[in-house]
């Protein structure tokens, strides 16, 4: 892996040269500052393979194993790097499989570009081989797409695709192009997109709505932030710290903005949501003023929306507009990035301390130590739990890997119980739940950040979902660490069974493989872990390899993720057992 | 719960491939039928104007305003309700050209609701009307009497009667 070698200029080219498009797509991307991409040739993206050849020393492609794993890789680089992410596909099925990645990047506001190949122009619309409508197909789940027919549109595509993909609240962004376009001869010269005439990325930030929402949190007597994903984005973090700090106001976060302060921070009350944390969920319906930051009250944060903080003026800081009003009615909505809406609201706040507010979380936090911490991190019952192996890679991590996470019960857990001390450091598929996200996405985060420890968590379901991507770690040797929580089943959909459909476990127990079989097959050290005893051990066998390592642990087959709000209640109903 | 209203809609966009796929997108997710949609020039230079009828709640319409204008070449969009707009539909009647000389009511009927009559040949006559929706209805009942071989009705065309000063918010865009 010698991605950190490549360095790229980011700027226009000022002359122009005759090329063909395949080597204007290279030298766009070069022109925008990738040095890596993912993906998979076919025959509708070959001559852009072709040129890819020429520059290898330049931009960096890594085969994955199936498109999916390559949209998620990118997703993952995107994730931890804050860049746009960039994936490549054939036209058709390679398209086609490319789509999970997008939608999830779309629902999660991840910048990505898809480049896919398309059959040639005068082919199009007659069902040619290998030829989807995937302009069309990817419509719903794109920020913006665009089919390219000509050469000469490369350029300006381009650049319009980075700008898109990457302002404003990020997404991702599909460029289809044409075989013939890509062979075609023309005059290249590259610009950086500045603007788009329709497009207005930030909203401007209105006085007016800021100076009311800081009254209404200086007069609060009772305020809780719940922060998102929106703080990272907006690389908002010292901010948003100066804001909570100054205002004494505690402060929940939705499953992706975890990090972007440190777990460990006195007011960091923890996570909100289905399966969050019981005092800022059952406090959602006390507080006076809830303050939402960067985050879109999806409804696995709010549960039921007719009981939900319905006694609470609701504050939003929001870029995107079409959240506002979407969800939850909101009291003052402030429009704007994150970093320039809570710099300009730090002058406007009184200092504060909210100490008896303050001493009912704490007051929470007991009962569900109580009832839920305990057995997870210090379980008396012989089976392994998922959460004491989460406590257990944070103590040797020392709270600064990033984790990243597949789908079900073991990111919740791990969501819940993972240290972070380092803002971008919770990698997981949020909005869309896509299960066999982690492999990929692991990948391309430990690229995009070789100097940090990168450790995947799945479940033995979601593993197997991408498990193919073992060939990519192994061919690109890179040194991430593979944690698979192996209960023997699809562990989340068994604990609905078990709590709404009376234990009828349908199609939900998995019948496994030899996995460390499977990873010593693609020649990645592993071992199995079915004891209390063995596992400090394991992962400090795991962290101290310096190459990819994976570890499998045997949890308890039918250990539940509590709290838990089941769907449809209020977030107050919030169950401990 | 509020009620359902007839909305028309007007946005404003580039003139791109692919627009109208992602507008009309965003009813169908949300299960919205749409009554009837136009697509044309606008008074800008490559700006094109969609207009839509939609029977939706104010709540619903508000949120579908702020995901069309989400789409990254949609310049604006706007609702508004009948009485803040001039509009007109526009259709065509194909009617048997016996019809016209057998049944003189026909003639009465074209006069009275000042339709026009496009051509007339051996097989059939065609006649067109424009107006707003109830002239339309009113003149299809009154037709259907006879037999109508063919009918066929436009979408919306809409002005508002409010000055929308998307000029100015084009510039604002530019500046």
């Amino acid at each position: 892996m010698d991605t950190k070698t490549i360095q790229n200029n980011t700027k226009d080219t000022e002359t122009t040269e005759r090329i063909s498009g395949s080597e204007a797509v290279i030298k766009c991307l070069l022109a925008e500052g990738v040095d890596i991409l993912y993906g998979y040739p076919g025959g509708a993206i070959m001559p852009v393979y072709d040129e890819l050849y020429k520059y290898q020393d330049k931009i960096h492609h890594v085969l994955s194993r199936h498109e999916q794993g390559a949209a998620h890789a990118a997703q993952g680089y995107a994730r931890i790097s804050g860049k746009v992410g960039v994936a490549m596909a054939t036209s058709g099925p390679g398209a086609t499989n490319l789509i999970t990645g997008i939608a999830d990047a779309q629902i999660d506001s991840t910048p990505l570009v898809c480049i896919t190949g398309q059959v040639g122009s005068h082919l199009l619309g007659s069902d040619a081989f290998q030829e989807t409508d995937i302009v069309g197909i990817s419509t719903p789940v794109t920020k913006w797409n665009h089919q390219i027919t000509k050469a000469s549109e490369i350029p300006e595509v381009f650049a319009k695709a980075f700008y898109i993909a990457k302002s404003g609240r990020p997404g991702p962004v599909l460029i289809d192009i044409t075989k013939d376009a890509q062979i075609e001869l023309f005059d290249f010269k590259y610009k950086k997109c500045k603007g788009v005439r329709s497009y207005k990325p930030v909203p401007d930030t209105d006085e007016n709505s800021l100076k009311a929402a800081a009254e209404l949190i200086n007069n609060a007597k009772k305020p809780l932030i719940v922060w998102g994903q929106g703080i990272i984005l907006g690389k908002a973090e010292e901010e948003f710290k100066a804001v909570i700090e100054k205002a004494g106001i505690p402060s929940a976060w939705t499953i992706l903005g975890a990090s972007a302060i440190p777990t460990s921070h006195p007011l960091n009350v923890g996570m909100v949501g289905m399966h969050g944390n019981y005092a800022p969920n059952v406090l959602t319906n006390e507080c006076d003023v809830l303050i939402a930051i960067g985050m879109r009250f999806d409804d696995r944060v709010t549960g039921n929306l007719e009981t939900y903080a319905k006694q609470a003026k609701i504050v939003h800081f929001e870029i995107d507009p079409a959240e506002v009003d979407k969800n939850v009615k909101t009291d003052i909505a402030v429009l704007g990035d994150a970093k320039t809406s809570l710099t300009e609201l730090l002058p406007l706040l009184h200092p504060n301390s909210h100490t008896d507010w303050h001493q009912k979380f704490k007051d929470l936090y007991k009962i569900e130590y109580e009832k839920v911490i305990k057995n997870d991190l210090h379980p008396t019952k012989e089976g392994l739990t998922m959460g004491e192996v989460l406590k257990e890679i944070n103590i040797q991590t020392k709270g600064e890997a990033a984790i990243v996470s597949d789908v079900g019960q073991h990111q919740m857990i791990a969501c819940r119980y993972a240290e972070f001390n380092t803002t971008k450091s919770n990698i997981t598929s949020g909005g869309l739940g896509t299960m066999g996200f982690a492999l990929p996405a692991a990948i391309g985060a430990k690229m995009a950040a070789p100097e940090r420890e990168v450790i995947m968590i799945a479940g033995d379901g979601g593993y197997q979902m991408n498990i193919q991507e073992l060939g990519t770690i192994f061919q690109q040797k890179v040194p991430v660490k593979i944690v698979v929580l192996n209960n023997e089943f699809l562990g989340m959909v068994r604990q609905w069974q078990q709590l709404f459909f009376e234990k009828r476990y349908a199609s939900t127990e998995m019948v496994n493989p030899d996995f460390v079989a499977i990873a010593k097959g693609y020649h990645i050290e592993a071992q199995k872990v079915s004891e209390r005893k063995d596992l400090k051990a394991a992962i400090k066998e795991m962290i101290d390899c310096k190459g990819p390592y994976f570890l499998e642990v045997r949890v308890e087959k039918e250990d539940n993720v509590f709290p838990m709000i089941p769907t449809g209640a209020s977030v107050s109903d919030i169950r401990l057992e | 719960m509020s009620e359902n209203k007839q909305y028309t809609v007007s946005i404003y966009t580039e003139n791109n491939i692919g627009l109208l796929n992602r507008i009309s997108a965003i009813f169908q997710r949300r299960h919205m039928n749409v009554e009837s949609l136009n697509t044309s020039p606008s008074e800008i230079d490559g700006v094109s104007r969609f207009t839509l009828v939609i029977n939706i709640t104010e709540s619903q319409m508000k949120k579908i305003i702020g995901q069309i204008e989400k789409q990254v070449e949609v310049i604006k969009a706007f609702y508004h309700t009948e009485d803040e707009i001039i509009y007109q539909e526009s259709c065509l009647f194909k009617i048997k050209s016996e019809l016209l000389f057998d049944e003189r009511q026909i003639q009465n009927i074209i006069k009275e609701s000042n339709a026009r009559i496009v051509t007339v040949n051996k097989e059939f006559f065609a006649i067109e009307k424009s107006g707003r929706k109830e002239e339309i209805d009113l003149l299809y009942r009154e037709l259907s009497v006879f037999g109508i071989m063919q009918f066929t009705r436009s979408g919306r065309i809409a002005v508002t009667k409010d000055e929308m000063k998307i000029s100015t918010m084009l510039k604002a865009f530019q500046d």
